[in-house]
């Protein structure tokens, strides 16, 4: 019998572990922070882990759930990064800061699942590494136009280049809102570890009880057999482009989260390149694909490792890297599974042969 | 007008490096059904042992190359035997796109940690300096005319080696069916380390000729490339060697004019937005088969 | 009036006529067996009438109403469901999880609702449940029903597949080879599930099978086919004894 390599937290006793676990891991790093026990070094770490742990949760609704490979979600999140910013700069000010993250956030979901919506209409046509390969290269054409884009505003409303800081024509008093490849500076430092907590379980909540329901289900039909599913009257089309459209829209929120907790935003490939969104693949993979709360723990534990790694400086993402392929081969190669099998096979034999 | 030819003739080079890693990448994928992410670095890799024994040691730039290309080829084969060939059937086709990412990691920071972060500049193997036409209006390089030539010379061979020879049979046999071709006899892993043999040759050449068109070195040299020379299998149609070669060329122009015409920082988007536009018209590439799922 | 209706329809890819005119007429209530030896084409009839292609001439009807060139989904929609001739479970999805997806159709809350757990989620889940179990109680694999859909043996998965198609409310099930694979005690017990299927659902039923212990045993009709075209047709002990079906079946491999 093929053993179930898919952990799906089905019901709800589950879903009560994963949250219990982000909350617990928060409160500890919370004590950590308030009795410095943290360097700060690591508390610079922990908005960012939990931004990636939340774009790992949205991509795997995508790979996991939906069954389709995205390499472009540092796109989504480069559009959320981006509108979110771009709304808080113009109304900073006019409105209690709360309210305006709060609309900023929302902005930034909405923004980046209309991109997920427009992306999904032509990419959810192709199949396998095709699908893999066009999200790679809408998340490379976000990139390189916001990286090309000169943003600005004044009494005429906004102002928009591809050339020049000059080409825009801006009014003497007119605000610069993307800077081309200056990208956006000034964006108030709104987010905080605990508000990223928060989120990371809104979106825990929104996937893990998606899975756990009707569409969730339909999702899953269309992923293990798309000719079943449509045997049995599931609109395909419909349901890939709505968990699609969610995955994206997570990782506009946290776009939004990261582009609140930096100084200057740039769309580089730093921040947003397919490296990124391959990293957080990683994530997905490790943690488990379909496995929600495994996302999250790997992601969490993947982050931090390199930069706890930081101690053997020149050697650290070459120990990362050999522990990655290893982990694969160990964890997934056929050969490494059924040895690991009679291994254990033979411990619980002499255990039992000790016993008796 | 001038500026135009040499814009295009520019592309053309460019295409054709696409072309020659597009081929590596085609049939690799074509043959052992892997996206092999790691494929961009072995380009980068020949270029710092042409670099170590051309610039260091002071050997002449054919032998610098040839090393390059019996060592990248043992880098791929030995690849593919340690990281690739234990997950060949993994329950998910993700284990080893994860696996050749660890790989792409491995030798990126291998490098990084060899020869350091800055940029090396690269002297280039070809000592021609090239062709003045039209009373020096339209400049050819020496490397752009050579690259050019190379290309299609590997096309060349590639094509009949895979149509006329009995490995290059074995490998079509394994591309289409890897079940039914190891019913027939043929050594299903004997093809697939011809193939990454094949494969890495080819992206030292790429190497040689991609630092000699842009002379500076570093640890990522081989990345993009990589990544936009699948961009370019995919284009003509993954698994088709003409379509490689058209796809690599069609990339590098657009390339090129983009920078040239349009603006260097858009040209990528524009790059990858003719590989969306392509595969939205024909989903399996130029020259790809639509294979369709068998109800 | 027949409640499948099928006029003259053909296909053909790239220039193979591989159904070529098949005419069929199945009336509700009936036990309908289409046969023929391998490669006749009667798996693409039963692709074609469910629309995973689309005929090059031709017309389907059923219950009256035209559903020629409708989508796979729409078609289930408009009555038919089908097994696969190679088991297509939702592996990675419980056995009362297939059955729930399919009913799919039946019960509805909004996206938002799947999202917080809140409204109609509760409710509407239990309701799902029993009917997903009450339908697994009929082929007696409401004791399994948490075990995942590829751990279940063979017969069993066969089972949960006509299951899965029968919860989308049909008017007519399509079985593509339901015995192929099956020992004899299996098939025997599949025959019986498929008449318990009829009677206990009024339900209409047509069927391709190799099996033709299966086939004398509970089809009334057959229409047999050979090279896509229609051989004979009517009564299943006349068309089964006809000389000109026998050297069909003799001269194949079957």
């Amino acid at each position: 019998m093929m053993k179930n390599r898919f952990n799906i937290s089905k019901n709800s006793a589950g879903r009560m572990t994963t949250y219990i676990i982000v909350i617990a891991a928060w409160a500890i790093l919370e004590i950590m922070l308030h009795t410095g026990l943290m360097s700060s070094h690591m508390e610079g770490l922990l908005v960012p882990m939990t931004y990636y742990a939340i774009v790992a949760v949205g991509l795997n609704l995508c790979v996991g759930i939906l069954g389709e490979l995205s390499l472009g979600h540092a796109g989504f999140m480069c559009v959320g990064a981006f509108s979110g910013a771009i709304f808080s700069m113009l109304t900073v000010g006019k409105m209690p800061d709360g309210l305006r993250y709060v609309l900023a956030l929302v902005i930034g979901v909405l923004i980046s699942a209309i991109a997920g919506f427009l992306i999904g209409i032509p990419v959810l046509r192709l199949n396998g590494d095709y699908l893999a390969i066009v999200t790679l290269a809408f998340g490379e054409i976000i990139k390189n136009i916001i990286n090309a884009l000169y943003l600005g505003v004044d009494s005429k409303g906004l102002h928009l280049s591809f050339e020049s800081l000059t080409a825009l024509n801006l009014e003497p008093d007119g605000q610069i809102l993307i800077n081309g490849a200056m990208g956006v500076t000034g964006t108030p430092h709104d987010s905080n570890f605990t508000i990223a907590v928060i989120l990371l379980l809104l979106s825990l909540v929104i996937v893990q009880n998606f899975i756990d329901s009707m569409d969730g289900r339909a999702v899953m039909s269309i992923r293990d057999n798309r000719i079943a599913a449509e045997s049995i009257g599931i609109p395909v089309t419909k349901y890939k482009m709505l968990a699609f459209t969610i995955s994206a829209a997570i990782a506009g929120m946290a776009g939004v989260i990261f582009s609140h907790n930096i100084a200057t935003l740039q769309s580089t490939s730093q921040y947003f390149g397919y490296n990124v969104s391959i990293m957080i693949l990683v994530y997905v993979v490790l943690g488990g694909i379909g496995s929600i709360r495994g996302s999250v723990i790997a992601a969490a534990i993947l982050y931090l490792l390199p930069e706890l790694l930081r101690g053997l400086n020149k050697y650290r993402m070459l120990i990362y890297s050999i522990v990655l392929i290893a982990v694969m081969i160990i964890n997934w190669a056929p050969g490494a599974i059924e040895k690991r099998t009679v291994f254990f096979d033979r411990i619980r034999k002499g255990i039992k042969n000790g016993a008796a | 007008m001038m500026s135009f030819f040499t814009s295009l003739v520019n592309g053309l080079s460019l295409g054709s490096i696409y072309a020659i890693i597009a081929l590596g990448y085609t049939m690799v994928y074509g043959i052992a059904k892997m996206l092999n992410f790691a494929h961009g670095d072995f380009i980068m890799v020949g270029c710092y042992i042409i670099f170590v024994f051309s610039s260091g040691l002071g050997l002449p730039p054919v032998l610098a190359i040839l090393l390059a290309v019996v060592l990248c080829t043992v880098l791929g084969v030995t690849t593919e035997r340690i990281a690739y060939r234990p997950l060949r059937n993994a329950a998910s086709p993700l284990a080893v796109l994860i696996t050749a990412i660890g790989v792409s990691y491995f030798l990126e920071n291998m490098a990084l940690l060899i020869f350091g972060a800055d940029t090396k500049s690269f002297t280039s193997v070809v000592p021609w300096s090239g062709l003045s036409l039209f009373n020096g209006e339209l400049m050819i390089q020496g490397i752009t005319i050579i690259t050019i030539g190379i290309s299609l010379l590997i096309l060349a061979v590639l094509q009949l080696f895979v149509h006329k020879t009995k490995e290059g049979q074995a490998m079509l046999a394994v591309s289409q069916d890897r079940g039914a071709a190891m019913l027939m006899g043929i050594d299903v892993n004997k093809t697939i380390t011809l193939t990454f043999a094949i494969g890495s040759a080819l992206a030292a050449v790429a190497g040689a000729l991609l630092a000699s068109a842009y002379p500076s070195l570093t640890p990522y040299t081989g990345a993009m490339p990589g990544i936009k020379a699948f961009v370019a299998a995919v284009l003509g149609g993954i698994g088709s060697i003409p379509g490689a070669m058209i796809g690599g060329l069609v990339l590098g122009i657009i390339e090129i004019l983009s920078r040239t015409y349009i603006s260097s920082q858009l040209a990528d988007a524009i790059v990858f937005g003719i590989l969306v536009v392509v595969l939205i018209v024909r989903p399996a590439g130029i020259l790809g088969k639509n294979i369709q799922e068998k109800v | 009036m027949a409640l499948l209706d099928v006029k003259n329809l053909s296909i053909t890819f790239g220039g193979l006529h591989a159904v070529d005119d098949f005419n069929l007429s199945v009336e509700k209530g009936q036990l309908y067996g289409l046969i023929g030896p391998n490669g006749a084409g009667k798996t693409t009839v039963f692709n074609l009438l469910t629309g995973v292609y689309k005929p090059t001439s031709g017309k389907i009807l059923l219950d009256g109403n035209d559903i020629t060139g409708h989508k796979s989904a729409e078609i289930n929609r408009d009555g038919i469901a089908r097994t696969f001739q190679n088991i297509r479970l939702f592996h990675q999805l419980s056995v009362v999880d297939n059955v729930k997806a399919a009913l799919h159709g039946s019960f509805g809350y909004s996206t938002f609702e799947a999202m917080f757990h809140v409204g109609r989620y509760a409710s509407t889940e239990k309701e799902l449940r029993e009917k997903a179990l009450s339908i697994l109680r009929v082929f007696g694999l409401d004791t399994v029903s948490e075990i995942l859909s590829s751990n279940l043996p063979y017969g069993q998965q066969r089972k949960l597949e006509i299951a899965r198609a029968m919860a989308t409310g049909p008017k007519l099930l399509l079985l593509d080879e339901p015995a192929a694979g099956m020992n004899p005690n299996e098939t025997a017990e599949l025959m019986e599930t498929i008449s318990l299927i009829r009677d206990r659902f009024d339900m209409t039923i047509l069927l391709i099978e190799h099996d033709m212990k299966l086939v004398s045993g509970i089809c009334e009709a057959v229409t047999v086919l050979n090279f896509g075209k229609v051989l004979s047709e009517g009564n299943t002990k006349e068309v089964l004894s006809d000389p000109e079906v026998i050297r069909a079946y003799l001269g194949d491999d079957e």
